[in-house]
Formats: structure tokens, C-alpha cells, sequence
């Protein structure tokens, strides 16, 4: 299945190592992502990533318990995982997302690359899930990170 | 959730996915109002394909038609065109903040480590 994806990259003055932590550790976890996070940076482990009403999430009145597994661990230099499939279900290409931080030193400090893929697998729930299928086949994933592009070289949206 | 908000219009998403329905929509922008005729004319497709894709635009709302005689004119929305532009922009900018966040983390954690040496 092809997937609709998202690359960004930010330079950052410090060391893989200190990335690394703030990637990784669920106490920072919970400073740029999550409001909460119980994880352990290793291949096969399975986490929570929690938002709170009122937390970074934005003004939900429930909890939002998303699960996250990671999938690779090397340290400083790579950590994936997915996310966002149902709880207890098994993560696999077709219920969530994959997101794969890497780690490139360089001079001056680290380059952090994110890219989010199957970001259709989750936008889509079951009961839309054939309309989707046939979407899909019209290749609309496909052309998501093609869209993104075209949108941020059109700063402020095409229509203005 | 985050990544399921993206989602809200499933078929404005399918819409502006196809890159020969964005060159209508930039054509039709370019424009203003513009007739399937004139609109094939700029483009490298047949009038018979250029009327297809506006009546994909059309079912979401991204273009509107009005009959003028015996030719239809059409124009862009642009108030539609905002909703896709920001359900697409919305993932990436998720993304970009956090990886904000995590400089500035990063960044106060090695100032503090060399502090400290």
C-alpha cells in the first residue's frame, strides 16, 4: 500500500546524544509531544502517548490514549515506531502510522530528520474504510506529500 | 486526535490530490472565471477531461458553475480552497512545532551540560 507521508528536518545545537533523550525519554516526551508518555526506547516495546483536556492536544474533555510501538531503537541514531492503531490491536501498515526520527551529526550540533508515513491508514475509520480503499486506488496517497509541497511553495494558500 | 482531524473532508482531500485538477484550480485562479473551452485550451489535456475534473471540483465545492447562455463559467471558491489547504498544511505544521519544541529542549539541555563542566 502506498503511503501518504510528511518529511521535516530542524538543525539543532546539540549533541545526538542530547537529542537522542528528548526523542526518547517519556519525562521529555511529555515536553514536545504528548502531555503524557509511558515508552521505552526498544525494538518490540509497546507505550502509551496520552493528551489531556485542556493539555497540548488542544480543549478535549476526555483523556486521548493513543498506543505507540516502537520499532527501532539504535541509539543517536535512529528511533521509529507507530502509532495511532487500535488499542490492543497489533500495528502493522494498515492501521497506523509510522514515524521514523533520524539522527545526523553535524557540525554545530544535530540534524533531526521526521518523516511520518500511512498517515491515510489512520485518518479513516471503518465504516469509510472501502470508500477509502477505492479512493486510494485513484491514488490520492500517493500524491499527499506532492500536495504538501505544493502547498508550502504557495505561502499563505494558493487562493489568496 | 491530531492526525484523524485531517481527515474531516475525505473528499476535498481526493479533489486537490490530483495534480491535473491543481492545474485547473491554478488556471481557474489565474483567471478568475473561465469556461471547460478556454480552460483546455491553456492546459495539456482535452476539453472532455478538463469537464470531468471541474465536476470533481464542483461536487466539493471548490469551484462553482454558473450557466451564461449556453456556456457555463466557472470560478474558484476560495474559501473551500482554504479548508483543503489548511486540512493538508495541518500535519506538516504539527511536525514542525514539535520539532521546535525539541530544539529548544535540546538546546537548554547542552547549554546546561556545559554549564556545568
Amino acid at each position: 500500500m502506498a503511503a501518504s507521508s510528511v518529511e521535516r528536518e530542524i538543525l539543532i545545537e546539540a549533541s545526538p546524544e542530547v537529542v537522542w533523550g528528548v526523542i526518547t525519554e517519556p519525562k521529555q516526551i511529555g515536553c514536545w509531544f504528548s502531555d503524557d508518555a509511558e515508552l521505552e526506547a526498544r525494538a518490540g516495546a509497546d507505550g502509551t502517548l496520552t493528551w489531556r483536556p485542556g493539555g497540548r492536544g488542544g480543549d478535549k474533555e476526555f483523556d486521548a490514549i493513543v498506543p505507540i510501538r516502537v520499532v527501532e531503537a539504535e541509539p543517536f541514531r535512529r528511533f521509529t515506531f507507530r502509532w495511532n492503531h487500535p488499542q490492543g490491536a497489533e500495528p502493522n501498515a494498515s492501521n497506523s502510522a509510522l514515524v521514523e526520527f533520524s539522527l545526523v551529526e553535524e557540525a554545530g550540533g544535530t540534524r533531526l530528520r521526521v518523516l511520518e508515513s500511512g498517515i491515510d491508514a489512520v485518518t479513516h475509520d471503518e465504516q469509510s474504510s472501502s470508500r477509502y480503499l477505492e479512493e486510494h486506488e485513484r491514488g490520492w496517497g500517493k500524491h499527499l506529500g506532492e500536495l504538501l509541497d505544493y502547498l508550502a511553495s504557495n505561502p499563505g494558500g494558493a487562493a489568496r | 486526535m491530531t492526525i484523524t482531524a485531517v481527515a474531516e473532508d475525505d473528499a476535498l482531500w481526493v479533489a486537490v490530490a490530483d495534480p491535473t485538477r491543481r492545474r485547473v484550480l491554478d488556471a481557474l485562479l489565474e483567471r478568475g472565471e473561465a469556461t471547460t473551452t478556454t480552460l483546455a485550451q491553456s492546459l495539456p489535456v482535452t476539453r472532455q477531461a478538463v469537464a470531468k475534473h471541474l465536476v470533481v471540483l464542483d461536487r466539493v465545492g471548490l469551484v462553482a458553475g454558473r450557466r451564461r447562455g449556453r456556456e457555463v463559467r466557472y470560478t474558484v471558491r476560495p474559501e473551500r480552497l482554504d479548508d483543503a489547504a489548511e486540512a493538508m498544511a495541518r500535519v506538516a505544521a504539527q511536525w514542525d512545532r514539535r520539532l521546535a519544541r525539541i530544539k529548544r529542549l535540546a538546546e537548554s539541555l547542552q547549554a546546561a551540560a556545559e554549564t556545568d563542566l
